[in-house]
């Protein structure tokens, strides 16, 4: 273990590392937003919109990120012809990915609400929409946030694999000190810190937030 | 003001209801008694369509119950329903839980819908608890603060499914207590019970069903001296 190298190279990974969240913040948004309208749209939705979407999870959850990532980012720009560049295709590759695992959880949120607040609420004489609205949705939103933390902690991680895509992120930068110091050891211990405090502070937060919502009732 | 006719209900192969006929009067209280698995929460639920009546008409002042959309959200509004579980929405304090029906179904006005519901939970004893979520309510006063969320829309019916079942036995009585001041002011009442002591005092009219049948109707005073059928007899052999 070189420590030297270990705290001159602290500056780079933690650019490393702002490349990091930023991936994280952006395609994690882009997934909660479309796995929520997922998730919705298969409890919601007709048989046939709820068979393609359960096809659309499946598929997404059956198949490894990093082959994901390998189609958007090299085999559809051949086949197409269109190019663009590893960023947004990072983006659009991990947020679909969550996406699915997103609408997963959003589906189990609203199912776990007991059926009896939805009769309640009809026995009142609200709309299906409107009891979704003002009595489901704000309980399920409770029991969704620490899964979803969750799923962003994963997306962390996960996001290292657009190294493969010559995004130079925090694991990139890792790969790029260890090839240049040949100290490998050193160079992904590094990483490996950087990206555990990142979890841990999230996690803190998760445990903030399942406290306070937990408080009232 | 409730007339049913030929009501039929099946849940896969099993028939619940095999053909009720029930004539609900304006100001009636009538006590649905029998015993588990008889069908008469089914009955109760298929008045406001929460179940889809199989086969059947239901009439409401005239009007048959629309098979959905508006027309049977607005029906509903005419019917209050009050649940074994209470049903309170957790989310809300019991002030918010009783106002919400007003406030997004009626588009009451903020401080009038607050006004009612607070009106409504002094009816039921519990104005002091306004501010207090569901869970830390007692089973009683949590189906107390239900009655008064029914209530809040004005119905001209009320619907209870075995409104004190899931009570301990100690807080049945300010339920009872509460339906029983309904009944006196003259509300129209469908009570799908166990309280036999309830129905004795409180019901116009008793209604004995098994087996999806109603087996045996009457006031109740005679319904309890001298029931007719051998399964009425051999029912409350066991109750009382």
């Amino acid at each position: 273990m070189d420590w030297l190298l270990l705290w001159e190279s602290m500056p780079l990974l933690l650019k490393g590392a702002g490349m990091t969240l930023k991936l994280t913040a952006l395609a994690g948004t882009f997934g909660i937003i479309l796995g929520t309208f997922i998730g919705i749209g298969r409890i919601w939705g007709n048989k046939l919109l709820s068979i393609l979407l359960t096809a659309y999870i499946e598929i997404l959850r059956g198949t490894p990120l990093y082959v994901q990532l390998m189609i958007v980012a090299f085999g559809i720009p051949q086949i197409t012809g269109i190019n663009y560049s590893e960023f947004p295709a990072a983006i659009l590759t991990i947020g679909v990915n969550s996406s699915a695992y997103v609408a997963e959880i959003v589906r189990a949120g609203i199912q776990s609400i007991d059926k009896g607040q939805m009769e309640a609420a009809r026995s009142l004489g609200m709309s299906r929409s409107m009891a979704f609205r003002v009595v489901i949705l704000p309980q399920a939103f409770k029991r969704v946030i620490p899964p979803l933390v969750n799923e962003t902690i994963s997306l962390v991680k996960e996001s290292s694999l657009v190294a493969t895509i010559s995004l130079v992120e925090l694991m990139r930068t890792a790969a790029l000190i260890s090839s240049r110091t040949y100290k490998p050891f050193t160079a992904y211990i590094g990483a490996g810190l950087v990206y555990l405090v990142i979890t841990l502070t999230l996690s803190q937060i998760a445990g903030l937030l399942e406290r306070r919502l937990a408080a009232r009732d | 003001m409730i007339k049913i006719t030929g009501l039929e209900k099946q849940f896969g192969h099993l028939k619940v209801l095999k053909g009720i006929d029930l004539h609900v009067k304006p100001g009636e209280v009538v006590c649905v008694i029998g015993p588990s698995g008889s069908g008469k929460s089914t009955l109760l639920r298929c008045i406001n369509r929460l179940e889809e009546p199989t086969k059947g008409m239901i009439v409401i002042d005239g009007h048959p119950v629309p098979p959905g959309g508006i027309a049977l959200d607005q029906v509903r509004t005419e019917m209050g329903m009050v649940f074994q579980r209470f049903n309170l929405f957790p989310h809300m304090t019991a002030l918010q839980n009783v106002a919400v029906g007003p406030l997004k179904v009626r588009k009451m006005a903020q401080a009038d819908a607050e006004k009612l519901a607070l009106q409504l939970l002094e009816k039921v004893g519990l104005a002091e608890k306004a501010n207090a979520y569901p869970n830390h309510l007692s089973g009683g006063q949590q189906q107390r603060v239900a009655i008064a969320r029914a209530l809040a829309m004005q119905p001209r019916v009320m619907l209870f499914d075995e409104p004190t079942s899931a009570l301990d036995p100690e807080l049945v009585g300010e339920v009872l207590e509460v339906m029983k001041q309904l009944a006196q002011e003259g509300m129209t009442m469908v009570v799908v019970t166990h309280e036999m002591g309830f129905a004795r005092e409180v019901g116009s009219r008793v209604l004995f069903m098994d087996e999806g049948r109603v087996i045996e109707e009457g006031p109740p005073a005679e319904f309890f001296a001298n029931p007719r059928e051998e399964r009425t007899r051999s029912f409350l052999r066991k109750v009382l």
